[in-house]
């Protein structure tokens, strides 16, 4: 209990340090700009009460947005993540996985249930961001066009950091 | 109580959600410039509307007579400045004994009938024509700035070449330096600038300095043309190209006025006599 505590403070500070200093001199032009700082929120563990978890991404997101200067737009967005992630794990987790501790990783979920929690949750996550940034729906198509394109951008990023830390500890089976 | 207690524990993440959801977009409202100032003016739409709505009916009463006064009243005040400047500028060299230089210009009254600012040649339609003594080649402006040249006229209609048009150059001065050059709309694609073209590299040109009609081609001397925007715009010869703001605003044209300078025969005629000599 307590390493997990300490491990996703690590993790917290690493990816924030990352997000703020390298993610965010990337990009293609306007259109496709990545913020894998949300990896943090994927990895936070699946027992987690929602109350905390809402939280959690709440400052996670009013950090980023502190590097930002945009108060409020990034945690609105990774607010919309939190949701986001309940829902999915409520559909496709078993009750057991449910209510256990464990970070929701690569390694341990598998590459499709990974793969697709990422990139919906990354696109949720996007959306939410540019359609707050905007804060218009004119320009709709626009807005849709650079989220999406961003989440390939950053689901890339994130597949390539859980590569890095990749750790085979399969326990639903290999899919 | 309990159904709604167990209604709430059940659907908790909804509930969390909103509350956080609401919360940053509070903060995103209050704390970005940008989001507060298109929140406040959506708001202000709906109330803003009705206003509009309202005001635009009232206005209709007296439309008609109103417009007519204020352009007649316009084109009496522009043919006195014209003849207050010209007092003016000659009054400490020279004394006028010859008043004929003060009625050089007279101004015409028209209203656009017609009007284009996205093609790539621009045309106007005025709704005064020959019979009001209106020809071709007369320079057209408005209450701040240039608008074109005078292309044809019919006995009831004139069309204008704007000044959004390739074709169309008119000479001008900069305010601080009085520097001469031509004014071009260049870009071809935005009506709101202009470029000014063949000013020398060596004239040191000020941003937001102001650009006047230089008074040799059809327009009298010192009317607004705009203000400079940008000055490093290079076009890689020995010559400067500035960026301006027009101060004519080409989508939102109803009055101009033609000018007609009534000594144009006698310049000409002067200037082809001296070209025939050389």
């Amino acid at each position: 209990m307590g390493s997990i505590l300490i491990i996703n403070i690590v993790r917290f500070i690493i990816v924030i340090l990352l997000q703020v200093a390298l993610f965010k001199n990337m990009g293609y032009y306007n259109i496709a700009t990545i913020y894998p700082y949300i990896f943090f929120i994927f990895l936070l563990p699946i027992g987690l009460p929602n109350l905390v978890l809402f939280l959690v991404s709440f400052l996670t997101g009013l950090a980023v947005d502190a590097f930002y200067d945009s108060a409020g737009v990034h945690a609105s967005a990774c607010v919309g993540l939190a949701l986001f992630r309940i829902f999915f794990h409520k559909i496709t987790l078993e009750v057991d996985l449910k209510e256990s501790f464990n970070t929701p990783s690569l390694g341990l979920m598998g590459t499709k249930w990974f793969l697709s929690y990422v990139f919906f949750g990354t696109f949720v996550h996007h959306f939410f961001l540019f359609l707050i940034e905007a804060f218009t729906f004119s320009n709709f198509m626009y807005t849709l066009a650079s989220s999406i394109l961003s989440s390939i951008f950053t689901t890339c990023v994130i597949l390539l950091m859980s590569l890095l830390v990749y750790k085979r500890k399969s326990r639903i089976g290999n899919i | 109580m309990r159904n709604l207690w167990l209604f709430l524990i059940r659907y908790n993440a909804i509930f969390w959600f909103i509350l956080f959801f609401v919360t940053s977009i509070i903060l995103v409202v209050r704390h970005n410039n940008f989001q507060r100032s298109s929140f406040i003016s959506s708001s202000n739409v709906v109330i803003g509307s009705y206003y509009q709505q309202v005001n635009s009916w009232k206005s209709y009463l007296s439309l008609h007579e109103t417009n007519e006064e204020l352009a007649a009243e316009n084109g009496a005040l522009r043919q006195q400045i014209q003849n207050l400047l010209q007092v003016d500028t000659t009054a400490d060299t020279i004394r006028i004994i010859d008043s004929i230089e003060q009625g050089r210009y007279a101004f015409i009254v028209a209203n656009v009938a017609n009007n284009s600012v996205h093609k790539k040649n621009n045309y106007l339609t005025l709704d005064k024509g020959s019979a009001d003594g209106i020809e071709k080649g007369m320079g057209v402006i408005t209450s701040n700035g240039v608008v074109g040249v005078i292309l044809q006229t019919s006995a009831h209609f004139s069309s204008v070449q704007s000044l959004l048009h390739p074709d169309t150059r008119v000479s001008v001065v900069l305010d601080s330096t009085g520097v001469i050059g031509s004014l071009v709309w260049g870009n071809s694609i935005d009506h709101r600038y202009g470029v000014v073209r063949d000013i020398p590299n060596h004239v040191q040109v000020e941003k937001d300095e102001k650009v006047y009609t230089s008074g040799f081609s059809l327009f009298p001397a010192g009317i607004q043309v705009g203000k400079i925007m940008e000055t490093g715009v290079s076009s890689g010869e020995s010559f400067l190209d500035l960026k301006i703001e027009l101060s004519t605003n080409f989508s939102n044209l109803h009055h101009v006025y033609v000018v007609k300078d009534l000594l144009i025969r006698e310049k000409e005629e002067l200037e082809a006599d001296s070209q025939d000599n050389g």
